[in-house]
């Protein structure tokens, strides 16, 4: 915790590192977790927000999307994605699929919050972000493998073993860059979010506290 | 011998086997050549297609082991090895298009309605050189023979024209069949004639 720049700087609200279990972290140095608790509820998003999305439709080409890949950060999230099992090309790296749903659609559409801040957040840093209700978890986040009989919640079946999820203290809530565990997601009731980022090596610290704090700001200034 | 292939027997000499650092290894590798074929894929983008697929081993997130990481390398370095062949045959049927352009300038005559357009030599935007001849049957009649360069990318106000000469049609049609209400809106889905 002490070692993040948005507490030194005395950003409110300032993320919380979660961990990752041992032996996955002598696996893959460099993957870790953090989230942000924010007080907000779904809904449409205000005009500023819609407005944003537009003047970030205007800045994405094509061109871009083509070459997305050889940044930094994209590229650290593609590697990634083939060294746990995952086709970059069909389970897309959160900020491929926003671009090429820019692509396709014409532009940023907006889908209310909190997925629009989230989605300005991941455009811009090219961090993968994703959002639970945070009343709904329990204790700190971590990166695990599935034990034994463990599932995801309201999904059939047990997990294979060496399921890599994100977990709170009690259960698994989602795959790692998969699915979000029933209950889990944001909701109509939900009145307060936890947003999780997920970093891999090659994604600097700094870029990771900032879709942190990009997407709290948005949703707190909403 | 085969005893040497068993893992416990390289305890026993005392070289031992780190799989974990193998795997280490296997995935810098992976990531580098991931690089490389984004790399390709971004050059090869609009002038030929590589195919940079590799199918995930995996249905869901998961440690791979060392064989899957292996196949994983094995198959990112098969694609770097096509695209780059791909990228090769690419450049030199783009060289040939080239060295048939100019020799079209030389002598449009041996070229008589050739056409090569700026994408055949591997040119970003419109427009391509065409062996035509000079005041048409005329020409064609005494031999003159020319290449003519095209002017390049429609231009936008030209573009808008066409729409709005295509408006301005819809519009004296729609006039011509006044009182068939919600006409325009059939008409737009193309159940209108």
């Amino acid at each position: 915790m002490s070692d993040l720049a948005a507490e030194r700087l005395g950003w409110e609200p300032a993320p919380r590192q979660g961990w990752v279990a041992p032996h996955i972290a002598s696996e893959f140095p460099g993957l870790g977790i953090a989230w942000v608790e924010v007080d907000a509820k779904p809904g449409r998003s205000p005009e500023p927000v819609r407005r944003r999305l537009r003047d970030l439709s205007d800045r994405t080409y094509g061109s871009q999307a083509i070459r997305l890949r050889e940044r930094p950060i994209p590229w650290a999230y593609r590697v990634f994605f083939r060294q746990i099992g995952l086709d970059p090309d069909r389970t897309r790296t959160p900020v491929e699929q926003l671009t090429l749903d820019r692509l396709h659609d014409g532009g940023f559409s907006s889908h209310g919050l909190p997925t629009d801040a989230l989605n300005i957040a991941i455009v811009e840093t090219g961090v993968a972000l994703r959002a639970f209700d945070a009343d709904r978890l329990s204790g700190a986040l971590c990166i695990r493998d599935s034990a034994p009989g463990e599932s995801l919640p309201g999904a059939p079946g047990e997990l294979p073993g060496g399921t890599l999820t994100i977990a709170d203290e009690e259960r698994p809530v989602a795959l790692l860059f998969g699915a979000t565990g029933e209950g889990f997601g944001v909701e109509k009731g939900t009145r307060r979010l936890a947003v999780a980022s997920v970093q891999v090596k090659g994604v600097p610290q700094i870029a990771v506290e900032e879709a942190l704090w990009m997407a709290a700001s948005t949703l707190e200034a909403a | 011998m085969p005893a040497l292939l068993k893992r416990e027997e390289f305890a026993g000499l005392g070289t031992g086997i780190d799989e974990r650092r193998a795997r280490l290894e296997l995935r810098r590798q992976i990531g580098r050549l991931e690089a490389e074929l984004a790399g390709l894929f971004g050059e090869a983008f609009g002038h030929t297609e590589v195919a940079h697929r590799v199918e995930a081993p995996a249905p869901g997130p998961r440690v791979l082991d060392l064989g899957e990481l292996e196949a994983i390398r094995d198959r990112l370095a098969e694609r770097i090895g096509e695209a780059r062949q791909a990228l090769v045959e690419r450049r030199q049927v783009e060289d040939g298009n080239r060295k048939l352009v100019e020799r079209m300038l030389a002598a449009p005559e041996d070229f008589k309605w050739v056409r090569v357009s700026r994408q055949d030599l591997g040119l970003p935007g419109c427009g391509h050189w065409h062996s035509r001849p000079r005041l048409g049957p005329l020409g064609m009649l005494m031999g003159w023979w020319r290449v003519k360069v095209s002017s390049g990318c429609p231009l936008a106000g030209r573009l808008a024209a066409v729409d709005d000469e295509v408006e301005t049609r819809e519009e004296e049609a729609g006039r011509g069949e006044a009182g068939a209400a919600g006409c325009a809106e059939t008409r737009q889905a193309g159940l209108c004639s």
